[in-house]
């Protein structure tokens, strides 16, 4: 059985390590070129596969006005500094680096090749040739609390932190307020496992919460440990990233996904009519598409989805802001005054639970 | 429902692979080998495991399957240090770095694909007690395997003249060659029981913990096992003792979050290691306990000159 996976897979291996080193043909209308960096494989079900989904839409999309490549478990040190480099040697004007800690080796390799356009996920920093970009991961969860509000029966939902930095505080805080707009008693525990990725550990975080009380379990983590989870306790969870249905058909309620598919033909269109400029940092949610909703279970009654469908348009058209005042945290400061919306600065340095959310964020 | 018993249950499941792991390194060291390629055994088990269990649907095809791939990497390593005498060590960290690839390698087409979990057995009139009943019998067929493992264990290395062999072989290899036994023999078998015991705890992480093959999913259980070994002083009680524990302490750190004590995860999440360290400290602070139970020849290569 190995030998098939075996042969199955050198070519594929050959293809990827030729596709990168293929030198830059010398012709006048030559495709532009764009590769595409990931942090884990294209089959890890969740963060990676999405993006390189959104690569395959572009490649279909642009057909042979473009060519892509693609280098897969690239971590997030000195390793990625190399594979930047190479790529852009190797003429490739358009670099897609889809994670947060590729941050500092772009900045280093992208003043070393001005004229390569390096776009970068979940960051901060930007410059001429570096672009930022990020889905509104809030909505996404914001949509969440909406189904787990109304789902939860012991008014106890259950968040798996990875690690308690800005961007995914707000997730927590806001799944809590999207739920507590239609069930005013709910209260969520978060726990914080540090670290993206150990099922092990986030299997353990999600038996504790649903020892706890908690029937609603959503995740910023990415493995489908939690899902299987509840899928056995007969309690709910919700994807990130991906679909993860198949994990737990019963358990996932329905889960917040990325499509990149959009901006990836947004940006290379950009680059072929010579109108990319850098220094941008652009969000999308889910009006653009980038967030998109997976796909809802029959569990959930008819009343709940015409709710949930009522609050996805409100974001949509702009008219619900999940960080809309009036906001407390959960010491009961006013963090946000009535008729007012969250700053730009706040909201990209909150650290802070909202109400309802038990304990406090680890410093 | 007391929040005990599902804190205690998971403690039990995050623990048994640990137990097979470091019981099986436990009788590797004793014999006098160091064999630091659990991480990658466990990660080729786990990956072996979970293949034979999703073609077969058999949980016990797939332990099998694992032990197997588990004794057939370790006896790689035991050809190389064994055979050919290589350094213990870096073979060792060979055999983890080649075990992380070549799983990540042969596992590709696995990622991503649901099995179903080893189910908990159920005795009729023991499972119904409340608490206890929770508490001790609603486990998986492997949580009672490893308590059969390490009595096996233990009685083996204190009982049976073959574990009395294995010892000597450990303490003094050249001795127990001079007076006729088998060296080599002894220590081959010693490295495939490592290698199978290796194996199975990766599958028990594929197939039971978090049922499903990905990419680096003992996320560093291996070198845990290994530390539990000293830790345990080279005696399967302790060895098991310390499973346990650091388990436990796991497994609190993610309740007391949950409960929202105000204690800073990342402490929390420390306790496990610092636990090992203050015990480690403890034991080497008297030279007895530590050097009387350290095989004498551990990590040292026989050659049978004579």
């Amino acid at each position: 059985m190995q030998r098939t996976k075996i042969s199955k897979l050198v070519p594929m291996c050959l293809a990827t390590a030729m596709a990168v080193s293929v030198p830059a043909a010398a012709f006048a209308a030559e495709p532009l070129k764009v590769a595409f960096v990931y942090l884990g494989p294209r089959g890890d079900g969740g963060w990676t596969q999405q993006h390189d989904m959104g690569r395959l839409g572009l490649e279909k999309a642009m057909g042979d006005k473009i060519k892509t490549t693609f280098v897969e478990n690239v971590p997030e040190t000195a390793d990625s500094e190399r594979v930047f480099r190479q790529l852009a040697s190797d003429g490739y004007k358009l670099i897609f680096a889809t994670s947060f800690g590729y941050m500092e080796p772009l900045q280093k390799v992208a003043k070393l090749f001005p004229d390569v356009k390096f776009e970068h996920v979940n960051g901060f920093k930007t410059a001429k040739n570096i672009v930022v970009y990020e889905p509104r991961f809030e909505e996404g969860f914001y949509l969440i609390g909406t189904l787990a509000g109304q789902m939860t029966k012991s008014n106890t939902l259950g968040f798996i932190g990875s690690f308690p930095i800005p961007s995914v505080v707000r997730n927590v805080d806001s799944m809590t307020l999207g739920a507590q707009a239609v069930n005013p008693k709910v209260k969520t525990k978060a726990i914080w496992v540090n670290t993206w990725y150990d099922p092990g550990k986030e299997r353990q975080a999600a038996d504790t919460l649903i020892a706890e009380g908690a029937d609603n379990v959503a995740q910023n983590t990415d493995s489908p440990a939690s899902i299987q989870a509840a899928q056995e306790k007969g309690t709910y969870a919700f994807s990130i990233d991906a679909d993860m249905s198949k994990f737990g058909t019963k358990a996932q309620l329905s889960g917040t996904t990325e499509d990149w598919t959009g901006y990836y033909i947004a940006e290379t269109q950009k680059v072929l009519d010579g109108t990319w400029t850098g220094e941008r940092h652009t969000r999308w949610g889910l009006k653009e598409g980038m967030v998109v909703m997976a796909p809802l279970n029959s569990a959930i009654p008819p009343a709940a989805v015409k709710v949930f469908e009522e609050k996805k348009a409100a974001l949509i058209a702009g008219t619900l802001n999940p960080f809309g005042g009036p906001i407390k945290d959960n010491t009961g400061k006013e963090m946000v005054a009535a008729n007012a919306t969250i700053s730009e600065a706040a909201f990209n340095s909150m650290n802070w639970y909202v109400e309802g959310i038990d304990g406090s964020i680890p410093k | 429902m007391n929040p005990l018993v599902p804190m205690i249950a998971s403690t039990v499941v995050a623990a048994t692979p640990l137990i097979y792991a470091a019981l099986g390194e436990t009788v590797v060291e004793r014999s006098g080998v160091l064999n630091l390629g659990i991480e990658g055994m466990m990660l080729i088990g786990a990956v072996s495991g979970f293949a034979a269990t999703y073609a077969t649907g058999s949980d016990a095809v797939g332990f099998l399957a694992a032990a197997a791939a588990g004794v057939a990497l370790s006896l790689v390593f035991g050809f190389l240090t064994l055979n050919l005498q290589t350094n213990q060590v870096a073979t060792g960290l060979a055999l983890t770095l080649f075990g992380i690839g070549l799983s990540a390698f042969v596992g590709y087409n696995y990622a991503g694909l649901p099995v179903n979990r080893l189910p908990a057995i159920t005795i009729p009139g023991l499972t119904a007690i409340p608490v206890i009943g929770d508490l001790l019998f609603h486990y998986d067929i492997m949580v009672y395997l490893s308590i059969a493992l390490y009595l096996g264990v233990l009685w083996f290395l204190t009982k049976s003249r073959m574990g009395l062999t294995l010892r000597a072989i450990g303490e003094s290899p050249g001795v127990a060659h001079a007076i006729g036994k088998p060296v080599l023999t002894t220590r081959y078998l010693a490295v495939m029981f490592g290698g199978a015991t290796a194996g199975i705890a990766g599958a028990y992480l594929s197939l039971v913990q978090t049922p499903m093959w990905v990419e680096g999913m003992s996320a560093g259980k291996g070198w845990i096992a290994l530390a539990l070994v000293v830790f345990g002083t080279w005696k399967p009680t302790r060895v098991v003792i310390g499973a346990y524990l650091f388990g436990g302490v796991t497994q609190f750190q993610l309740f007391a979050q949950g409960f929202g004590l105000p204690i800073p995860t990342e402490f929390l999440s420390m306790l496990p290691y610092a636990a090992t360290v203050v015990v480690l400290v403890i034991i080497c602070r008297d030279p007895k306990t530590i050097l009387l139970n350290q095989p004498a020849s551990l990590g040292h290569s026989f050659h049978s000159a004579a």
